[in-house]
């Protein structure tokens, strides 16, 4: 028998279809570093991964309390008699204890501002199920959610592959710092009208992913007014909430909600221990809908994505420990600031500004000085000199749906300190060369180079009288940066 | 008024089932040796909790298995960051390991197209999702596990056309059963893109003998559609027959190797069904690579990933358990099955699978599904054992019933047994009368612990058939 059938053709369309979006260039910088790896000692001329937005800073706390806590494992002696219990538990409520800890954990985090029902808990397989189970919940195939740009890559996939449904990019620019504006979200909503879309709802991510920055109040106000004028939902991912190092404080569209007038019913809340804790792999999405039809269906779908039980019982002990969970937090956010602040000061001193933020694992840097033109083409000519020459993986802000080209977010909290080193090292070689090729032809090359007297030895990137987070500016380069052409 | 999708509005939950009422019946009022002996047994849940001293056994001698304990914990940073949809290496290469030594080592099978899901569950619904769009139809014979109904139709659009099978044959599936669904399909205007079987067979306990197979892997190449193997009872098969996989078959019968997907999962074979690991192993590597994209909606725990992969990995530990397994589900299986025919219930002649496929015809007051849900709430709330009617299986002829019984311990075993014959014994006169055998000659251990295995004094082949009770049983009237 012959078999030449095309066996595409035997395939769904979301088989076949580009939708799972890992054609954008958010993927290309990961295959590059998959294939050249950095390694201090095995491959020291390898590529650095900063696209990842992982928080790898506070491992010493979590392992110390789990050798104090053997309990909190169905597979040592302490725990072995859990261990049937827990391996047959698949009920879709979740371990109530595991709840419980998420719940508290959540409000922890909210700043102790407001109480989390832990029955309105609904497990999913981490943020990227979670987002795609709420959009699965509100929207039909066809209908779209309005997102403010610049955005998470993974949302393309998440909120629309699946579940047939649009985005709706929402433009924020630099002139105001990427605030979502009324007017804004006014102008996307009619703009999705006018073209016969019919608007579900909007996703935000707050603190902001790609930005590193949190909402303000009445940002968050003006939000909530505008959803309910519509009357469409709010879907608020909240996963970075703990990553927030300094002022201002993160604000829960739960504290929001409860001193407006609001129907609650359009609030949905996405949650995640990926990036507070660290903790990725261990897959820990979470739903929280204040509508009761919203939760139930989410709750039911989250067969097809619940937390493994072993994790739920040892995030349970873990996440019930008030006093770790205190210091955990405390600690973290320390570490983050820190990071930070030596990431950013370091790319200061070359004349490298970036967004002014205070949370996430990332900031967004401003390289629209160096682009050639300030087209899209241009940045991504940029990012492959970045990946290729300078080695780090970065991520470009059009692979974030950025409207302005120039941008990138660069991810610092999945390093250790020598490769942080490292990393500014390679940038700044790269800006000093560039600016160098770049003035080639000028004759105040050389008074450039009289005048500007850079320290770069790396004790001085990270300076202790520069502790205060005063963070650059889109539009106040340092003075002294070799970037700005001189006029004296 | 707010509204949602027609997802979240409609019933495609499945969740108003029959098969879901008993679950609720069962949590209301739930049996307990001492403090509830009175209450619901749960006898509709396919668990298989045979085992677990023997790996309780296994985890004490293995602390490197957790990244919890002091000899696992190096690990627990690396472990907790990663995500690659890839799965560890570790982990795929055990599974691999695992699914072929499940199938005697007759086939081997890839670490590489190994790829996770949220449980089998979520196995299903991302096959779904890669070979059907909405609107079109999967072939599945009947009866089959209520959960299809959510998990292949709910989010997916997919629609699922039953393929009837009958008592009459012992539930085989046939050519023309297969053929008259497939016209039925194209008559309503539905695009056919697979056929799903399940095999070792939910509900019914049975295995496809290999002609049948054959005969299914041929028919999917002619019309040129999918075939889904849903194979996750496959270390549940207790006695011979021995199981045949799809992976098996397709090295027998020339056909289009794209055209074939195996679903796997832990949750029965080990049973681990709170760990959630599912298991996609599609020969196409369009699927493949798909559903490997898809699984980040469904990934397995890492920490869950390190345990099962050292756990799998220890392959003396491995054919050990699979042997215990075994031995545990066929003791509690001829136990069981003999105890009913005493009382003259028979079941479908079955060697797989965590429950058996009881045969209650003749107790209808009328043969109907209306008969079978009247049957079935006396089941319920008179013997107080939560059992699942056939026809929440979509099963076409009323009166059978799924009774689990891998999920409980031998006690619990006893009284459910107990009530069965109390509730047989009250209803002698509605029973149609049968032929009792009365020899008297045959003494019988009854004792729990079953010292003996069966077979010493039941013949190799003489298994239960729904209309054969054992002779010996001193439940029969004794007329000397």
């Amino acid at each position: 028998m012959e078999f030449t059938r095309n066996s595409r053709q035997l395939l769904s369309k979301i088989a076949t279809n580009d939708r799972h979006g890992e054609n954008s260039p958010y993927f290309d910088g990961w295959k590059a570093y998959d294939s050249n790896p950095f390694h201090p000692t095995h491959n020291p001329h390898g590529v650095i991964q900063m696209g990842l937005a992982e928080n790898q800073l506070c491992f010493d706390l979590i392992e110390k309390w789990i050798l104090e806590n053997p309990d909190a494992s169905i597979c040592t002696a302490e725990g072995i008699d859990k261990f049937k219990d827990i391996a047959i538990f698949q009920d879709y409520h979740g371990l109530k204890e595991f709840r419980e800890g998420v719940a508290k954990f959540m409000r922890r985090v909210g700043g102790n501002r407001v109480k989390f029902d832990l029955n309105r808990i609904v497990m999913s397989g981490g943020a990227t199920g979670a987002n795609e189970t709420v959009m699965f919940c509100l929207a039909d195939p066809g209908d779209a959610f309005l997102v403010p740009s610049p955005y998470y890559a993974g949302f393309a996939r998440d909120l629309r592959w699946r579940t047939r449904l649009d985005i709706v990019p929402v433009d924020c620019r630099s002139s105001n710092n990427f605030r979502i504006t009324r007017a804004a979200l006014e102008e996307a909503y009619e703009k999705a009208r006018r073209s016969n879309i019919n608007v579900k709802g909007v996703i935000i991510a707050n603190p902001s992913n790609p930005l590193g920055t949190v909402l303000d109040k009445e940002t968050m106000r003006s939000l909530v007014s505008f959803i309910n004028d519509k009357n469409i939902h709010l879907v608020c991912d909240e996963i970075y909430a703990a990553t927030v190092f300094s002022s201002p404080r993160f604000i829960s569209i739960a504290e929001i909600i409860q001193d407006m007038d609001c129907n609650r019913d359009l609030i949905h809340i996405v949650y995640s221990l990926s990036k507070d804790m660290g903790f990725p792999g261990l897959r820990v999405g979470i739903v929280y809908s204040f509508n009761d039809d919203v939760m139930n269906c989410a709750r039911k779908m989250s067969s097809f994505g619940l937390v493994s039980s072993q994790t739920q019982f040892f995030l349970a002990s873990m996440l019930n420990d008030e006093e770790f969970v205190g210091n955990f937090l405390r600690e973290s956010s320390k570490r983050l600031a820190k990071r930070h602040h030596v990431f950013t000061k370091g790319l200061e001193r070359v004349g490298i500004s970036s967004l002014k933020s205070n949370a996430g694992l990332f900031f967004w840097m401003d390289m629209r000085p160096l682009l050639k033109e300030q087209t899209v083409e241009a940045e991504i000519e940029l990012w492959r000199v970045i990946i290729n020459k300078v080695k780090l993986n970065v991520s470009p802000g059009s692979s974030f749906q950025c409207s302005e080209p120039g941008w990138f977010r660069v991810c610092f909290a999945n390093m250790d300190d020598e490769t942080v080193r490292v990393a500014l090292e390679r940038i700044r070689q790269f800006v000093l060369q560039g600016k160098e090729k770049d003035d080639v032809s000028d004759k105040s090359k050389h008074w450039k180079k009289q005048n500007l007297r850079l320290s770069f030895s790396s004790v001085r990137l990270y300076d202790e009288s520069l502790m205060t987070p005063r963070m650059i500016s889109p539009h106040s380069p340092i003075p002294h940066s070799p970037l700005v052409r001189a006029r004296t | 008024m707010v509204s949602m999708s027609k997802i979240a509005t409609g019933n495609g939950h499945g969740e108003n089932s029959p098969y879901f009422e008993g679950w609720k019946a069962y949590e209301t009022n739930p049996f307990h040796p001492i403090d509830r002996p009175d209450g619901v047994i749960q006898m509709g849940l396919a668990e298989n909790q045979l085992c677990f001293e023997f790996i309780k056994k296994w985890l004490m001698e293995h602390p490197e298995a957790s990244v919890c304990t002091s000899e696992g914990v190096g690990r627990f940073k690396e472990t907790a960051l990663f995500q690659d949809y890839h799965g560890m290496p570790e982990f795929r290469q055990a599974v691999a390991k695992f699914m072929g030594k499940v199938r005697g080592d007759r086939v081997k099978f890839d670490p590489e197209r190994i790829v996770m899901s949220g449980g089998a569950t979520g196995a299903h619904e991302t096959v779904a999702f890669c070979l059907a769009d909405p609107g079109e139809a999967l072939l599945l014979p009947t009866p089959y596990y209520p959960g299809f109904d959510r998990d292949l139709r709910w989010r997916t659009g997919v629609e699922l056309v039953p393929v009837i099978c009958e008592s009459c044959n012992n539930f085989q599936i046939t050519r023309n059963a297969l053929e008259a669904a497939y016209e039925k399909a194209g008559e309503d205007g539905l695009r056919v893109k697979g056929l799903l079987i399940t095999n070792p067979s939910n509900p019914l306990g049975t295995i496809m003998d290999r002609d049948t197979l054959k005969s299914i892997v041929r028919f999917v190449n002619e019309k040129n559609i999918h075939l889904i193997g849903d194979e996750i009872y496959a270390a549940t098969v207790f006695k011979s027959p021995e199981f045949v996989s799809i992976s098996e078959v397709i090295e027998e019968v020339e056909c289009d190797r794209d055209l074939i997907h195996i679903v796997y999962s832990l949750s029965k074979d080990m049973g681990f069904p709170g760990f959630r690991v599912g298991i996609i192993y599609s020969y196409n590597d369009a699927v493949m690579n798909c559903a490997r994209k898809m699984s980040s909606y469904g990934l397995v725990s890492s920490q869950t990933q390190h345990l099962i992969a050292t756990m799998l990995n220890d392959h003396d530990f491995v054919d050990d358990f699979i042997v215990e397994s075994r031995e545990q589900l066929f003791k509690r299986h001829e136990y069981f099955t003999w105890s009913l025919s005493q009382v003259g219930i028979g079941s479908l002649k079955g060697n797989g699978g965590l429950f058996i496929w009881m045969d209650l015809r003749k107790l209808l007051k009328d043969n109907t599904f209306e008969g079978e849900m009247d049957l079935w709430r006396v089941i319920i709330n008179e013997v107080k054992l939560n059992v699942s009617p056939g026809s929440s299986f979509h099963c076409h002829e009323p009166g059978w019933f799924r009774v689990c019984f891998a999920n409980m311990d031998d006690n619990t075993m006893e009284v459910a047994l107990s009530r069965i014959r109390a509730f047989i014994l009250k209803n002698n006169e509605s029973i149609v009368p049968r032929k009792l055998c009365r020899r008297s000659s045959l003494k019988l251990s009854l004792s729990r612990s079953l010292s003996r295995r069966i077979d010493d004094f039941m013949s190799p082949t003489g298994i239960m058939s729904p209309h054969s009770p054992l002779p010996q049983s001193p439940l029969v009237r004794a007329r000397t």
